[in-house]
């Protein structure tokens, strides 16, 4: 029944992990087909959003040219919030404030239409408003996929699923299982516009530049979860996630849009949003599992590269550049596997994983292995300490004639109220090897 | 936490839809489930478009024209496995402008 391959090979999805890969393979002179469900690419993404240079110089040396891109990152806040106050640090440095610029804000929708713009140029054909519904097998080889159109089946010698978190058709095909609600963040964000120029007062910046609020603390209802504050060109994403088996567990019944709305009421951040004018509400899922939650990601004719793969590094808030990377090394895998004349077969493509392996994207993710672990267990990371660090810098800065010594023997014991001395050692422990 | 009100519809107001007209691409496969067995109901307040709703006779009903097609109550819903999740025809559900 063997049909024959229209396409060297088709890529599922025009996200960044599928834009990455659909050029690679089509700058070297491969027929490539990449289908998308959106209008147009883009159109069904969300990202918070930082874009990271170096996953996307590796694939277009030249994108400063024509990206849209928002603004270049010159400052790094962290916060714990409590009920009513922040504890936060802000690393600004003008060495961030030279080209090349290392991370800047972009807005998704407009981002990856232009990276599928440049996919389109290398020569691939994009088909858009089209959902892949099934993956075609003839026997153990994947050789095509059977798309929602008439006359909808597409034949290929291999096909990447880049078909991002949900990854309805590998779980269809039986490559894995279901994704476990603790190994998945559900995020909500909002875009609100507001002139630049207050948008440059607020956060004391220039131009071009930008700065990136990262938050956790009492905001997460207890949940394990962070949010975020990014500022664009003319707006700001505001937006908070956690895991999504902690919504589910949550004594409140809290909803994601509650954190949300209360994150935009809170004291420390009010100020900096007034005035926005929202004009788009979005929630997305941020695979967070880690290391042990990567599924296999190779076969008899197929691979899958990005959020569908889990390929994300939830510690640092990194995905998009994950996502480009796998892409990418899956590309080059069938480049150098159709230069050779071998086939598409699973002996083959786990060239794929292997360089997996060789990359920072396994590296990493295998560094942070054990994190997902270490803050379940720990949930006092997101209700305890955040308060503790509050109360304690509220009681250095108050003024009142105590003398700081006892200050700091009381905040101290407060600490240990809370939480056992060995705990907090256990934690510190914990922490710091999860980290290591 | 104190009770914050928030008004879903008016955020899903500023949001591109394009409805695919009698084809919901969620559906509760057996509403006895939700009805007798299912205590919890997380979709109630888990899905962040507030698709589904608790009726007052312990049912659960969804309607899916506000979904932001995020997967959360396909797998929220592991105890029972009681939602049929697929995406929306090409071309329609949400349009994201900016994401
Ligand atoms: C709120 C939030 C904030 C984030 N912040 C950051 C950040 O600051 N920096 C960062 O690097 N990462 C961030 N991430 C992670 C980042 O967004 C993802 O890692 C990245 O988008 C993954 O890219 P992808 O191409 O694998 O998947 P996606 O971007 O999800 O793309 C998948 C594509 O496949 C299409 N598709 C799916 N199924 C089908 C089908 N059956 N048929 C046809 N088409 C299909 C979809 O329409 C979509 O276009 C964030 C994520 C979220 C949700
Ligand atoms: S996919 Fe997300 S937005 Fe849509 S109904 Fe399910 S939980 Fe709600």
């Amino acid at each position: 029944m063997k049909k024959p391959s229209q396409f060297d090979a088709i890529v599922v999805g025009a996200g960044p992990s599928g834009n990455a890969c659909a050029y690679t393979l089509a700058k070297a002179g491969l027929k490539v087909l990449q289908i998308e469900r959106g209008e147009y690419p883009g159109s069904k993404n969300v990202q918070g959003a930082i874009l990271y240079s170096d996953a996307l110089e590796k694939i277009i040396p030249d994108f400063r040219d024509d990206a849209p891109l928002e603004r270049h990152i010159i400052e790094q806040r962290v916060w714990v919030l409590d009920d009513n106050s922040f504890v936060g640090t802000h690393y600004r440095s003008d060495d961030y404030n030279k080209p090349p610029y290392n991370r800047y804000t972009i807005i998704r929708a407009q981002f990856d239409k232009w990276f599928s713009s440049k996919v389109r140029e290398a020569g691939a054909l994009l088909i858009c408003e089209t959902t892949v519904n099934h993956l075609i097998m003839d026997g153990e080889q994947v050789v095509g996929v059977q798309c929602d159109r008439e006359a909808g089946d597409v034949y290929a010698d291999v096909v990447i699923l880049a078909d991002g978190v949900n990854s309805t058709l590998a779980r269809k095909a039986g490559f894995h299982g279901e994704i476990k609600d603790s190994n998945v963040a559900l995020a909500v964000k909002e875009i609100l516009f507001m002139p630049e120029d207050i948008i440059r007062q607020r956060f004391n910046i220039g131009e071009e530049e930008g700065v990136v609020i990262e938050m956790v603390g009492k905001i997460t209802d207890g949940m394990m979860g962070t949010g975020f504050l990014y500022t664009n060109k003319e707006s700001l994403t505001i937006g908070i996630g956690c895991m999504l088996g902690d919504f589910k567990g949550s004594v409140n019944k809290t909803s994601p849009y509650t954190l949300l709305e209360k994150l935009k009421r809170h004291p420390s951040i009010a100020p900096l949003i007034q005035g926005g004018e929202m004009k788009e509400y979005a929630a997305h899922l941020i695979p967070e599992g880690g290391f042990y939650a990567i599924p296999k990601v190779y076969g008899n004719g197929w691979m899958i590269v990005g959020d569908s793969g889990g390929f994300v590094n939830a510690v640092h808030r990194e995905g998009s550049n994950l996502a480009m990377t796998t892409g990418r090394l899956a590309a080059e895998t069938v480049i150098a596997a159709k230069a050779a004349g071998k086939p598409m077969s699973e002996a083959v493509l786990k060239t794929y994983k292997t360089e997996l392996d060789k990359s920072f994207v396994m590296k990493d993710l295998h560094k942070y292995r054990d994190m997902p672990e270490v803050f379940h267990k720990n949930n006092q990371f997101f209700t305890t300490y955040p308060e503790l660090v509050s109360k304690a810098a509220h009681k250095m800065f108050t003024v009142d004639g105590v003398d700081k010594k006892t200050k700091e023997r009381e905040i101290f014991s407060s600490f240990r109220t809370s939480r056992s001395l060995t705990g907090l050692v256990g934690d510190a422990v914990k922490l710091w090897r999860a980290f290591r | 936490m104190n009770a914050v009100a928030v008004n879903v519809e008016e955020k899903l107001f500023q949001n591109r839809y394009r409805v695919d007209a009698g084809r919901p691409h969620i559906q509760i496969k057996d509403p006895e489930i939700c009805a007798n067995d299912c205590t919890q109901k997380s979709c109630t307040y888990v899905c962040p478009a507030s698709c589904y709703k608790a009726e007052g006779n312990g049912s659960v009903t969804l309607i899916t024209d506000g979904c932001l097609e995020c997967g959360s109550c396909r797998i929220i819903c592991s105890e029972f496995s009681n939602v049929n999740w697929e995406y929306p025809r090409g071309g329609h559900g949400i349009l994201f402008k900016f994401g």
